[in-house]
């Protein structure tokens, strides 16, 4: 992340001056000890989503628990027992709610920070700060659901293995945090990307909402990677999100194609990306509000 | 001193007009292929200055080359019509946007104010919205919570400060927001037309605390309509005209300048029926010359003619005085001196002097309007019609320097030891 420093020669400005604005800066210059100095202001964020997200609801964070749950009904309902659809004989809630759990940290990290130039654009009229502490507060504090609904995972795995089923979480298990920071990585560089390119072309907004829902169903969420016939492989494959997918599911259930090629493909694909949206984002923050 | 802490060269900025967000794939290309021609891009060709009433060309130079320096400890106020650009010019040094050509140097910390409690939540209670509002206008939490006593004091509204703000009073919710603003300490400060807000003990508290801030030796940049608050705080001006600044110089000259600007482009209003009407006025000193000013104590005369269209048995005159802000400030009429106009035959004109003694008002600018009338109606108002200024002179009041505290009178006295 080299490229990222904004202290490479050249791009210090003259002493006597702390900031000079000009119509077009580098490509490169990104100025993330700015950002650091923000970081007071990233954690009011995610406070203050995390707050007002359950005000005045009787149910308050449970709600971050019955979303999950209720999709996973639907799923093993529909594509379990209606459709018919292999869980490479893993029970189906299980199989269902570990890639709903990941996929949904994705989702709404992308849904979300897409939005980050047209639902901010009040305030980013009005005062200065780096931009970018709105979008990655979004990964956090949808972090902080993701952790909970985790848990209830694991609350659920732990019920089933008493049970007896031939469940396996193992060693794999140590590459979960590498996997939640390149689903945040994924959603953080698509969603700014997006919203880069929304503030001029406003059609974008409509096709992620369902963008994203039909990656989903090309993402091995509602099928285990094993059922895909060979000819259409290379398709699910090249998705980044896939191996993460499966890496997860395999770490928690034990079953699961697991492939470290996919996965280096997977964070090569995130890394890259992130720095692009960061320089696309940084370019745009500029003057967006001159076309929003 | 006099170290130049902002300094604007050659600053621009360029708007789209009409629809923005249409078509823009179209201009991205042509621009494109510009560039890539070696051309230069199309859409910088068209300079149409900053005119709300310009149609034509579809894009707008909303600022068009700037230059401004702007030193330690100045208080600097800018004015300017609607649309003039001065928010533009404040948005740009606050870094809300760019400026499209120019360069903008800033030494120092900046914090920008062009609303109050921008980011607020209504969720969140009073206490967290100082912690967020703090934060998004850039200090650390570290900061806020020194000053979180001081900011709940001075909003004086700690009994809510637990509550969201949604169920705040609008009124309880500005004072919030003013309150944090207030407590930031950036070496530079650029404020928006937001003392306007609140009510008139809280405006007042409001306009101490940026003397205050001013008086510490930090760099403050006021825009505002209210000329009065621009004076009360301000040091140095700039007058911000069609994009381009049209005049700088001290506080006073600025103002005076934008009001004369307003006037000017005020045609003289005139009402009544017209059954008697003013023919001509004009302004003079005791010997008659015409002048414009008069010093403080003196006596000048106003003399008019009018003329009856039909036979008039009463007719009254009175001459109303307003000061710049357009505040009446005095009234003079006939009746008062006992000095009846009575029974114009048709056709005749009256001619009429008036002294008007011992001027008392504040140095300044004054405008007269004249009107003929009786107790059932109108016949002729010609409003400011005569405009001249009160200058400070040494004969009635002793007063060695400059008028500075704004009262709109001067009053005589005489001092003696008891």
């Amino acid at each position: 992340m080299n490229t990222l420093n904004a202290d490479k020669p050249g791009n210090i400005l003259p002493k006597e001056w702390t900031m000079i604005l000009r119509p077009k800066r580098n490509l490169l210059d990104i100025n993330l000890r700015e950002l650091w100095l923000y970081r007071d202001l990233v954690g009011m964020f995610v406070k203050r989503d995390f707050v007002s997200k359950f005000k005045q609801t009787i149910l308050g964070p449970l709600w971050f628990i019955i979303q999950p749950l209720l999709t996973t009904v639907m799923f093993t309902i529909i594509f379990g027992n209606i459709a018919g659809i292999s869980t490479d004989g893993i029970p189906k809630v299980l199989f269902y709610m570990s890639g709903i759990v990941g996929w949904t940290y994705f989702s709404t990290c992308l849904n979300e920070t897409s939005q980050t130039f047209i639902k901010n654009a009040p305030i980013f009229g009005k005062v200065y700060f780096p931009r970018l502490a709105l979008p990655i507060s979004v990964v956090i504090s949808n972090l902080v659901s993701f952790v909970i609904q985790f848990v209830f995972l694991c609350c659920f795995l732990a019920y089933f293995m008493i049970q007896g089923t031939d469940v396996k979480p193992n060693i794999l298990i140590l590459w979960l945090p590498v996997l939640v920071l390149m689903m945040a990585g994924l959603g953080l560089g698509f969603g700014i990307i997006i919203s880069s390119l929304t503030t001029k072309y406003r059609d974008l907004t409509h096709l992620v909402t369902f963008g994203v829902t039909l990656w989903m169903y090309a993402t091995p969420i509602i099928y285990p990677l094993s059922a895909i016939p060979e000819n259409m492989k290379l398709f699910v494959i090249a998705n980044p999100m896939t191996p993460i997918v499966e890496t997860f599911r395999t770490a928690l259930l034990g079953v699961g194609q697991i492939n470290y090629l996919h996965l280096l493909y997977s964070f090569g694909f995130t890394v890259v990306l992130l720095i692009f949206g960061v320089i696309i984002f940084n370019k745009v923050e500029k003057t967006f509000m001159d076309t929003v | 001193m006099s170290n130049v802490v902002i300094k604007l060269e050659n600053v621009s900025k360029q708007y789209r007009l009409g629809n923005v967000g249409t078509g823009t794939l179209s201009h991205d290309l042509n621009r494109l292929f510009a560039k890539a021609m070696g051309k230069e891009d199309p859409t910088m060709k068209v300079g149409v200055s900053n005119r709300l009433d310009t149609v034509d060309g579809r894009y707008v130079w909303a600022l068009r080359d700037i230059n401004l320096e702007i030193c330690d400890g100045e208080v600097l106020g800018i004015v300017g019509k609607n649309g003039a650009g001065k928010s533009t010019l404040l948005k740009l040094m606050s870094r809300v946007t760019s400026p499209t050509t120019g360069e903008i140097k800033i030494k120092g910390r900046i914090a920008s104010l062009l609303e109050v409690g921008t980011g607020f939540h209504p969720e969140l209670t009073g206490k967290e919205n100082i912690y967020l509002n703090g934060a998004i206008l850039g200090m650390t939490k570290k900061e806020i919570s020194s000053k979180l006593e001081e900011i709940v004091d001075f909003s004086g509204i700690k009994k809510y400060v637990d509550t969201p703000v949604k169920r705040y009073s609008s009124g309880m919710y500005v004072r919030l927001a003013f309150a944090v603003a207030a407590h930031l300490e950036p070496e530079i400060l650029i404020v928006d037309e937001v003392l306007a807000v609140g009510d008139a003990e809280f405006q007042k508290k409001a306009i101490g605390k940026m003397q205050s801030v001013s008086q510490s030796g930090r760099t403050v940049l006021f825009v505002s309509h209210n000329l009065t608050a621009v004076e009360q705080l301000c040091t140095t001006g700039i007058l911000i005209q069609n994009g381009t600044i049209g005049m700088t110089g001290t506080v006073d000259e600025i103002t005076s300048a934008y009001k004369q600007l307003s006037v000017d482009e005020n045609e003289l209003r005139r009402s009544g029926t017209r059954l008697v009407e003013f023919l001509d006025y004009k302004m003079t000193d005791m010997n008659g010359k015409a002048a414009q000013e008069v010093f403080l104590g003196d006596n000048f005369l106003v003399s008019a003619n009018f003329k009856a269209k039909e036979q008039v048995e009463l007719c009254d005159m009175s001459l109303d005085i307003r000061n710049d802000s357009n505040e009446f400030i005095g009234h003079i009429t006939n009746a008062d001196d006992a000095f009846e106009i009575k029974n114009i035959a048709h056709g005749k004109t009256v001619s009429v002097n008036v002294t008007v003694k011992n001027m008392c008002f504040s140095p300044g600018t004054y405008y007269i309007s004249l009107w003929l009338g009786n107790a059932y109606g109108t016949f002729d108002y010609i409003e400011n019609c005569i405009r001249f200024s009160v200058k400070q002179g040494d004969h009635y009041i002793l007063r060695p320097y400059p008028f500075t505290h704004r009262a709109k009178t001067v009053l005589q006295s005489s001092w003696a030891f008891k």
